[in-house]
Parts: C-alpha cells; sequence; structure tokens
C-alpha cells in the first residue's frame, strides 16, 4: 500500500482529534494530581457520566448542542458532589489509598449507570448540522463532526490557558499547584480551590464524554477504556502542568493514530511482509507506553513539569 | 440445659451444611462475562439459562440443580480462577459459557484435566477442535472458523474480486480471517488486527478507504461492532463499500446502531425466525420474560442446559458415570433451538449455516432475517487433528 499525502493528513486529523479529546480528559486529572495531590482514578466515571447526562439531555430537549451544554454542569455538580461527600477525606491519606477509594468509585458508577439505563450500549446519533463531511482538500473528505471536536477541543485549550495565566483564580491554581502548604497559609480558602478544580475538571471530562457519545457507544465503563491513555498523557506532559497535557495529549494522539496507521506499511519495507504484519499491530500498540518510558528515561518529570512542586 | 442447647445448635448446624451434600443435586458452574461494556452478552447468556431451567421445572435430568454464575471479565486469568473455584469449592459437575476464545483457552484444559465435564456454549477456538480436543469436552455453538468459511463461501460465489479484512488481534479474530480466506480465494487487499476492545477506528477507516477495496470483511463481537458500525457509516462507506460481517450484526448491536446496520449480511447457524418447535417457543417465551430479542449467545446457552439434561437423564441422574454422559451426548438426544444436528468426533457441531440479512420487519422493529441456505451439515477444518475414536 502506498502512502500519499492526502492520507498522512487525514491520518494527522485523526490523531489531531484523538489528541484533544485526551487533552480534555487529561486536564482535569492533571490538575487535581498537581494541587490536591490525589491520584483520582474515577477522572472516567465523571466521562462516562457527561456522556450519558448528555445522552438524555439531548433526548428530552431534542437538540444536542442543548443536551451537551446542560451535559456540562451536570456533569460539574456530580463532580462537586462526589469531591464533597467522598474525596475530601482523601488528601491526607497516601496514594495507596486514594487508588483504593476512587477504583472503588468506579464500581459504584458503572453499577449506578447500569441500574439507571441498563447495561446495553446507547446509541446516539451525530446531530443533523454536523453530520456529513467536509473537503479538507480535493479528495480529502473529513467527518465535520470530527473536525468540529477539534475546534471545540482547540478552543477549550485556549480557554483554560487564559484562564490559568491571565486570571486571579488562575493565579491561585498555578500557586496551589507549585506550593499547596504556602498558598493555604497566605489565607486563600484552599478547599473551595479543591472543590472549584475538581468541579473544573469534572466538566471537561463531560464535555469529553459527551462529544464522544456519538463517535462511541454511550455504555457502562467506557470511561475506563480512555483512562489508561490519560495516565500516559500526564505522565508524559508533566504533573499538574496545562501545558504539558496539551503537548502530552497530542503527542499521545498523533503517536498512537499514525503508529497504527504506517507503522505497518513502513516495516513491511525493511523487514518481510508477513514479519511486519505481526509485529506492526504489536508495536503500534507499544507506541504509547515506548514513548512513556522514553520521557520517564530523560525527562522524569515530564517534558514540562509544573514549576517547584513541594 | 445450656450445653444442650449448644449441642443441638451444633448438631443443627453440622446437619444443615451436610445436607445439600447427600441430597443429589446437579451443580453446573456457569462463566461468562456480566460486567463491563461486553456485560450485555452475559446477561443474555444468563437469562437463557435461567429459560432453560423454568422450561425443564427447575430440574435438570430429573435432579435438583444448582448454577454457579462466574463473571470473567473478558480476562483468562480471571476465568481460570473462577473454573478452579468451581471445582474445588464448589465441586460442580459441570462448567459451561464463556464467550471468549482467550478465556475458553485457559477455562477448558482446567475442567476437562480435573475429569469434569466442560460444556461450551460459545467460543470456539481451533486449538480445542483439534490437538488438544477432549472427550469431556463438547460445545453447542460452533468452530470459530465455520461461520467465517460461509461468508467466504459466499462471497466467493458472488465473485467479489477483492476483500479487506479486518478483526481484533486475539486468538477468534485470527481464526475468523483463516476461515474466511479458507473458502474465498480472491484477492485479500488488505488483513488489519485492531486491539482487542478498541473504541475508535478512524484511523483503520482512513486506512481503508484509501486501499478502496470492493467489499470488506469484518468480525467485531459485541460493543467494538457497535462502534465499528457506526464509525463507518460516519466516515461516508456505508454506500460506497459493501460491508460484510460475522458476529457483528446481531440482536444486541443491532438496536443500538439502528439504520447504520440496515441491510447488512451476515453468516450464522441460528437465527430467531428458524422455524423448529424449540426454537419457537425459545424465541417466544425469552421475549415474554425479558421482553427483547433473543440473540444467538443465549441460544447456544439454552441448548447447553439442554444437552446437560439429556445426558443427566440418560444414566438416570447417577453422575459418576461420565462415560454414559459422553456416550450420551454425543447421540445429541434433545431438541436444539437450531434443529437436529450431529456431533463431530471433536465433540464440534455438524450444522447449516445461512446466510442472514438486518431488515425491518412490519413492526418497524430490526431483525435478522434468513435469506438462503450457505452450508449444509458443515464440518470444522480440525476434526482431522483430533486424535478421539469414539
Amino acid at each position: 500500500m502506498s502512502i500519499s499525502l492526502a492520507l498522512v493528513l487525514e491520518q494527522t486529523l485523526n490523531g489531531l482529534q484523538y489528541g484533544v479529546m485526551l487533552f480534555l480528559m487529561a486536564a482535569g486529572l492533571t490538575l487535581v494530581f498537581g494541587i490536591m495531590n490525589l491520584v483520582n482514578l474515577a477522572h472516567g466515571s465523571l466521562y462516562m457520566v457527561g456522556a450519558y447526562l448528555a445522552t438524555a439531555f439531548t433526548e428530552r430537549t431534542g437538540s444536542f448542542v442543548l443536551g451537551v451544554a446542560l451535559a456540562l454542569p451536570a456533569t460539574l455538580l456530580v463532580g462537586v458532589l462526589v469531591e464533597v461527600v467522598a474525596l475530601r477525606t482523601l488528601y491526607e491519606r497516601d496514594h495507596l489509598d486514594q487508588v483504593l477509594a476512587t477504583f472503588g468509585l468506579i464500581l459504584f458508577f458503572n453499577e449506578l449507570i447500569a441500574i439507571v439505563w441498563g447495561r446495553a450500549a446507547i446509541f446516539t446519533s451525530v446531530p443533523q448540522f454536523l453530520s456529513g463531511h467536509f473537503r479538507v482538500l480535493p479528495g480529502l473528505p473529513y467527518p465535520t463532526y470530527r473536525a468540529a471536536i477539534i475546534l471545540v477541543g482547540l478552543a477549550v485549550a485556549i480557554l483554560l490557558w487564559v484562564l490559568v495565566t491571565h486570571t486571579r483564580l488562575g493565579m491561585r491554581i498555578r500557586a496551589g499547584a507549585s506550593n499547596r502548604t504556602m498558598i493555604a497559609a497566605l489565607g486563600v480558602d484552599i478547599r473551595f480551590l479543591y472543590t472549584l478544580v475538581f468541579g473544573l475538571g469534572a466538566a471537561l471530562a463531560g464535555l469529553a464524554g459527551a462529544m464522544a457519545g456519538p463517535l462511541y457507544s454511550v455504555q457502562p465503563g467506557m470511561g475506563e477504556a480512555i483512562l489508561i491513555q490519560v495516565f500516559v498523557v500526564i505522565v508524559i506532559g508533566g504533573i499538574g502542568s496545562i501545558r504539558g497535557a496539551i503537548v502530552g495529549a497530542i503527542v499521545v494522539g498523533m503517536a498512537d493514530t499514525l503508529g497504527r496507521a504506517f507503522l505497518k506499511p513502513m516495516l513491511a519495507t525493511v523487514i518481510s511482509p508477513p514479519a511486519a504484519d505481526k509485529a506492526g499491530p504489536a508495536l503500534a500498540s507499544m507506541s504509547i507506553y515506548l514513548l512513556m518510558a522514553a520521557v520517564l528515561f530523560f525527562r522524569p518529570e515530564g517534558l514540562f513539569p509544573a514549576r517547584s512542586r513541594s | 440445659m445450656r450445653t444442650t442447647i449448644r449441642a443441638f445448635l451444633v448438631g443443627l448446624l453440622v446437619a444443615l451444611a451436610a445436607a445439600p451434600a447427600s441430597a443429589q443435586t446437579v451443580k453446573i458452574g456457569f462463566i461468562t462475562t456480566l460486567s463491563g461494556p461486553q456485560g450485555i452478552i452475559g446477561e443474555h447468556m444468563k437469562n437463557s439459562v435461567e429459560l432453560a431451567l423454568d422450561h425443564l421445572g427447575r430440574k435438570v435430568g430429573g435432579l435438583d440443580v444448582e448454577v454457579i454464575y462466574g463473571d470473567d471479565q473478558v480476562k483468562p486469568d480471571v476465568g481460570k480462577q473462577l473454573a478452579d473455584e468451581m471445582l474445588k469449592k464448589h465441586k460442580v459437575h459441570f462448567v459451561s459459557g464463556v464467550i471468549w476464545s482467550n478465556v475458553m483457552l485457559a477455562v477448558a484444559p482446567t475442567v476437562t484435566g480435573a475429569g469434569t465435564f466442560m460444556i461450551g456454549t460459545n467460543a470456539g477456538p481451533h486449538e480445542l477442535a483439534g490437538k488438544m480436543c477432549h472427550e469431556l469436552f463438547f460445545t453447542t455453538s460452533w468452530q470459530n472458523d465455520q461461520t467465517p468459511e460461509a461468508m467466504g463461501k459466499y462471497m466467493q460465489d458472488q465473485n467479489i474480486i477483492d476483500v479487506y479484512a479486518m478483526a481484533p488481534n486475539y486468538a477468534a479474530g485470527k481464526d475468523m480471517v483463516q476461515g474466511f480466506k479458507r473458502y474465498f480465494k480472491n484477492k485479500i487487499v488488505g488483513e488489519v488486527y485492531t486491539q482487542l476492545g478498541q473504541q475508535d477506528y478512524q484511523a483503520e477507516i482512513s486506512q481503508l478507504r484509501a486501499a478502496n477495496p470492493k467489499a470488506v470483511f469484518v468480525f467485531y463481537p459485541g460493543g467494538m461492532g457497535i462502534q465499528f458500525l457506526k464509525q463507518y457509516a460516519q466516515a461516508g462507506l456505508r454506500g460506497q463499500i459493501p460491508l460484510y460481517s460475522v458476529y457483528t450484526v446481531d440482536e444486541i448491536s443491532l438496536p443500538a446502531v439502528k439504520e447504520a446496520a440496515l441491510g447488512q449480511f451476515e453468516t450464522r447457524y441460528w437465527s430467531a425466525d428458524l422455524k423448529n418447535e424449540a426454537n419457537q417457543k425459545y424465541v417466544a417465551e425469552f421475549r415474554k420474560k425479558y421482553g427483547k430479542a433473543p440473540v444467538f449467545y443465549g441460544a447456544q446457552s439454552y441448548d447447553g442446559i439442554m444437552l446437560i439434561d439429556s445426558a443427566v437423564r440418560a444414566v438416570k441422574g447417577d453422575l459418576t458415570n461420565k462415560k454414559g454422559m459422553i456416550a450420551a451426548m454425543r447421540q445429541v438426544d434433545y431438541k436444539s433451538t437450531r434443529g437436529p444436528y450431529k456431533y463431530n468426533v471433536n465433540h464440534f457441531p455438524i450444522e447449516n449455516f445461512y446466510l442472514l440479512k438486518a431488515v425491518q420487519d412490519p413492526s418497524g422493529e430490526l431483525v435478522m432475517q434468513i435469506q438462503r441456505t450457505v452450508f449444509e451439515g458443515h464440518k470444522d477444518s480440525y476434526a482431522g487433528e483430533c486424535p478421539m475414536k469414539w
């Protein structure tokens, strides 16, 4: 199979689309980890909650945009609730306890969703105005909906960047990520800040879930499939850093997509095609982990670590 | 007084503990996937087992029955642990179920190695049909290759000149493409294996579009199929490149993908519209009890309980008579939902395979409908490697 330029461009767009989805998830997770020092395995559950709420609201209102718009504050609320009820008690505990408790939350949410909506996957279709294709270049159609995800993701990234670097709240968030004891000593209500950051992260995960709904199937356990890659993203990007989350997400999205697409044909030019058939998919599924291992070796703090963590 | 009461209580406890052991109870361990995205398949299987027990008056071969369900989480190691627990702790007489071939390859040797019956009701990896065949292993489903062989034959008969094949990268995925290629002799322009449980197929679909084949053959069971079919339609390929599949479009995925699967072809050994007494009863009562259409995973599991029932009945409840039960099961002395079938020397069915199409029935529901018979009395390709003699 020859590799044409149009195909490379299309796969790059696919990689970018996957990357921004990962970013929406990673942004919340990295802030929670960086500021609160909390390992939150249940972040994927908020992605699932977002997807289900968006589906339910879309069905009620008949409008996809309205459905997603309603799902965001609703997921934020769920996030705040989880933080206040369950996670507050965990900040002082060690990471193993947090892993155990948040893993419990995963099971809780999966079962809850199965009770409310059933185990069967729910189908949501792409909204009418975003279905179909548009031509990026002559001979290169691209699904409009996936292009819209890229745009929304990039817009959120810019907004978040402005929020974190140019507002008072952002300053506190950055300060919290750098040294949470000091910011508490300076009289900032750190509890409120924690709740706010967690809610914000939940809403972003909910947005990712809501947009993923029409692409994948909305079903219990859908969050775990993406969570592992998100952890890879924040390890590569550097814990606690929004900039690291953006770069890490794009890098992982690209590496995974391009690896799946081109590793096999590229290997086939070096080794025998049957061997490439075997090695290609195996290497492609390892690519992001190899990348993570390399980053950990050369820059153990990640590409863009939050400055001077305590 | 106090000691008497205590002694009495202890005696009662001992009696209670001993009671189930003395009464003859058939114990069946049923392993399937009950949690996570693939849990929907397990739900259908479990419901069908319960329906079979209802139809048998909650008795198997005239004896009381206890079914212990286990959730393998699509993990071979978990499946093996469950099998060990069922064998050692519950001392089951039969282990049944198992959806996934990689789980089956871990479970079946554990069970048969312990001298217990393994009645598979879905996975049919080629190893168990060939060299690893065992007299205590029976299946009510098929050998993995058989269904794609039927699709390969149909597509060859249609004289489609080139095909792009896709499947998840695990034991059954390889078997499926292998079986397809056994009967499809025209050109395979691409053979792509994706990760088991993958969600996004856009990268592979872009590659597929670039390869521009005449047709696509896929195997994407459960949740994977739902995602693949949606994304295939979203990429605008549904009208362009015809898609043929096995175990992808079924009564589980149809309600979810709806129009994205309308007109889709599948091959299968069973369909809800098969006209035989056992099947019509199964389909009607399943719909009545659970309010949805049954799927082949369920039909096989229903058959599994019926097969066990026939074996226990043949030996008049003497569960130690394994030779007698093996001989009974080889006769297929029960009314299967697929109609009559025979067992090959490796205890895999010799059965018909049909071409099915997803159509809209008068009530508006999407259903699978038989179009024609592709194979009659089709044998699997590995029985020759099985050293077992009857």
